[in-house]
């Protein structure tokens, strides 16, 4: 991918041999050992007494090809994942029912949307909290309660009561997102909004400059690192917040949905590949925040 | 403030005609603290005039800073009276009358040099046009032409300083109030700067207010020396110091030099108590 692009410029062993590549794949291939046994280990029960009750005789390798290619594994092989990845991402049209595309897109439509409520909500709560001295005591402990109720317990009552004033579909999916991600903006916007020093603070003291020239010169640039900071969680978490959405809803489209009638008809090869695809999701959403954050800071001068 | 300038190597000359800037009688800063209240400032009577450089020095704790602070409004007095360009310092800071140089640069990190310069003309509502002239302007007499569009962090420390000292200037205030300026700097950038200061001050003709703990410093700097003590902070003896406004580094093996230092540094040990 854009890897081997980059690598091209120093040397390619050197480049190799210090840059993160080879402690990934090492990592990468440990894993994959460890799955493949795993998947013999875990089912090695059903196979067995499989076995037996239809008197097939086996030995070691026949056990273990068979433990690599069950229908519904216990636990699927990763060459199992990767084939109805391939299937599901790469052979279907994208907007067939059946197109892992298709689903991700749902569900990322739903964490944008959240992901953007949810920032929006945080930073004014942030704003509000810095400014207002009332605010800073009673909000935030409200802030902090609301984050202690397990999103699995509220997201139902948040669907329930939002379809009954007639909003269904995206937006509930996307408030439930905003419920999570709202959190660690509204936190690193208050650690951000306080972080000029006494010196700095001064300075605009002598100035004699109003709230709101502090507040645009120097609290808003100050709290930017903070900010991309919490949006990098954020975006991870609204994601997940999208997920845990679709599934009271029986939801017929999203990767929630993908899970949920996966689960419903024991297709844990079906699960699985929706949790990669969820997981590569979010390592691109964050990367994507990642470079908004390198553009910005290195606009703002900040050394990278 | 366009004081006819004091006769070339003159002494005295200039305070004869000058009128006062910072007027303190009788003034007394108590700061409330968990433990015992402290002391900071223990009636202060002080005068400093139109032209003057005046160092406030001595160990630390002897309210110097708090001071200062206090001229410039960051500090509220207990009692007391003090008034700058006779009106109150709370009146002076919203008339932007005075700019304030701190003990470190305190440029914001993510404004260039030239957009720190200008972020007090940004705040005063000036024009683009205004703005950039004064940058312009202000860089020049520090000597930091062609460094508008570096960031703080390309920059040495005493060019930071530097860029702080054209920061205030840039205010244009008739009083310039600089907090151990050069404190962090080592000798040699801090001789370089004082010598910059010393013609920027015979330029302008600005009165200065500078706090610092270096005898040699404030007699290299200053038209008056006010030697302070700590707990409770008092002025203990005000030293007039009339060399000539366009001195050199050289001065300072002359022999009056050497006995305006000799006489700080007794002042400062007559105040200093050895129970600690």
């Amino acid at each position: 991918m854009t890897d081997a692009v980059m690598m091209s410029r120093p040397s390619l062993i050197n480049r190799l041999y210090h840059g993160k590549t080879i402690p990934l794949l090492t990592v990468l291939l440990s894993l994959l050992v460890i799955w493949y046994g795993g998947a013999v280990y875990l089912n090695y029960d059903v196979l067995t007494s499989n076995y037996e009750r239809n008197e097939v005789s086996w030995d070691a390798e026949k056990l273990v090809a068979d433990a690599w290619s069950m229908e519904r594994p216990i636990l699927p092989a990763p060459h199992q994942i990767a084939t109805e990845i391939n299937k599901t991402v790469f052979q279907k049209k994208i907007t067939s029912k059946r197109s892992l595309v298709y689903h991700a897109w749902i569900t990322t439509s739903a964490t944008l949307l959240g992901f953007g409520f949810g920032t929006l909500l945080g930073i004014l709560l942030a704003v509000g909290i810095v400014h207002v001295q009332t605010l800073d005591r009673s909000l935030m402990p409200w802030v902090i309660a609301s984050q202690t109720i397990p999103i699995l317990a509220i997201a139902p009552m948040i669907i329930v009561v939002l379809g009954n004033v007639g909003l269904t579909g995206l937006i509930p999916k996307s408030i439930i997102s905003m419920y999570l991600c709202f959190f660690p903006i509204t936190i690193g916007m208050v650690k951000g909004l306080r972080s000029p020093d006494v010196l700095q603070m001064d300075l605009m003291q002598t100035y004699s400059a109003t709230t709101s020239q502090i507040f645009w010169k120097l609290r808003v640039p100050a709290s930017v690192p903070f900010l991309f900071a919490s949006l990098k969680v954020a975006v991870a978490i609204s994601l997940v917040g999208a997920i845990v959405g679709e599934l009271p809803t029986g939801a017929v489209a999203g990767i929630g949905a993908r899970l949920l009638s996966g689960s419903y008809y024991g297709q844990t090869i079906q699960i699985w590949s929706a949790l990669i695809v969820a997981s590569v999701l979010g390592m691109v959403l964050v990367y994507l925040v990642s470079m908004i954050e390198k553009f910005v800071m290195g606009r703002m001068g900040y050394r990278s | 403030m366009h004081l006819p300038r004091g006769s070339e190597g003159g002494t005295n000359s200039m305070t004869d005609h000058s009128k006062p800037v910072i007027e303190i009688e009788k003034l007394n800063l108590i700061f409330e603290t968990p433990d015992a209240p402290v002391h900071a400032l223990s009636d202060v009577d002080l005068t400093i005039n139109s032209g003057d450089f005046v160092s406030f020095i001595g160990p630390s704790g002897c309210g110097k800073t708090t001071l200062m602070r206090t001229i410039a409004d960051l500090e509220t007095p207990t009692n007391g009276r003090i008034s700058v360009n006779g009106m109150s310092p709370a009146e002076a800071r919203k008339k932007r009358a005075y700019g304030y140089v701190f003990q470190a640069p305190a440029l914001y990190p993510w404004r260039t040099v030239e957009k720190n310069i200008i972020l007090p003309l940004e705040i005063m509502g000036l024009s683009k046009a205004e703005q950039k002239a004064r940058a312009l302007k202000n860089l020049a007499l520090v000597n930091l032409e062609g460094f508008e569009k570096k960031f703080p962090w390309q920059l040495s420390g005493g060019m930071q300083q530097r860029v702080s000292i054209a920061r205030a200037l840039s205010v244009e205030p008739d009083l310039l109030l600089m907090d151990e300026p050069f404190g962090a700097l080592d000798e040699i950038t801090r001789d370089h700067l004082n010598e910059q200061l010393l013609r920027l001050w015979d330029q302008t003709k600005k009165t200065v207010v500078f706090v610092t703990h270096s005898i040699p410093e404030s007699v290299f700097l200053s038209s008056k020396i006010v030697v302070m003590s700590p707990r409770p902070g008092k002025i203990i003896d005000i030293i007039d110091c009339n060399l000539p406004r366009d001195r050199t580094l050289s001065i300072r093996e002359t022999p009056e030099f050497l006995e305006i230092a000799h006489r700080v540094r007794e002042g400062l040990r007559a105040g200093h108590s050895y129970d600690d």
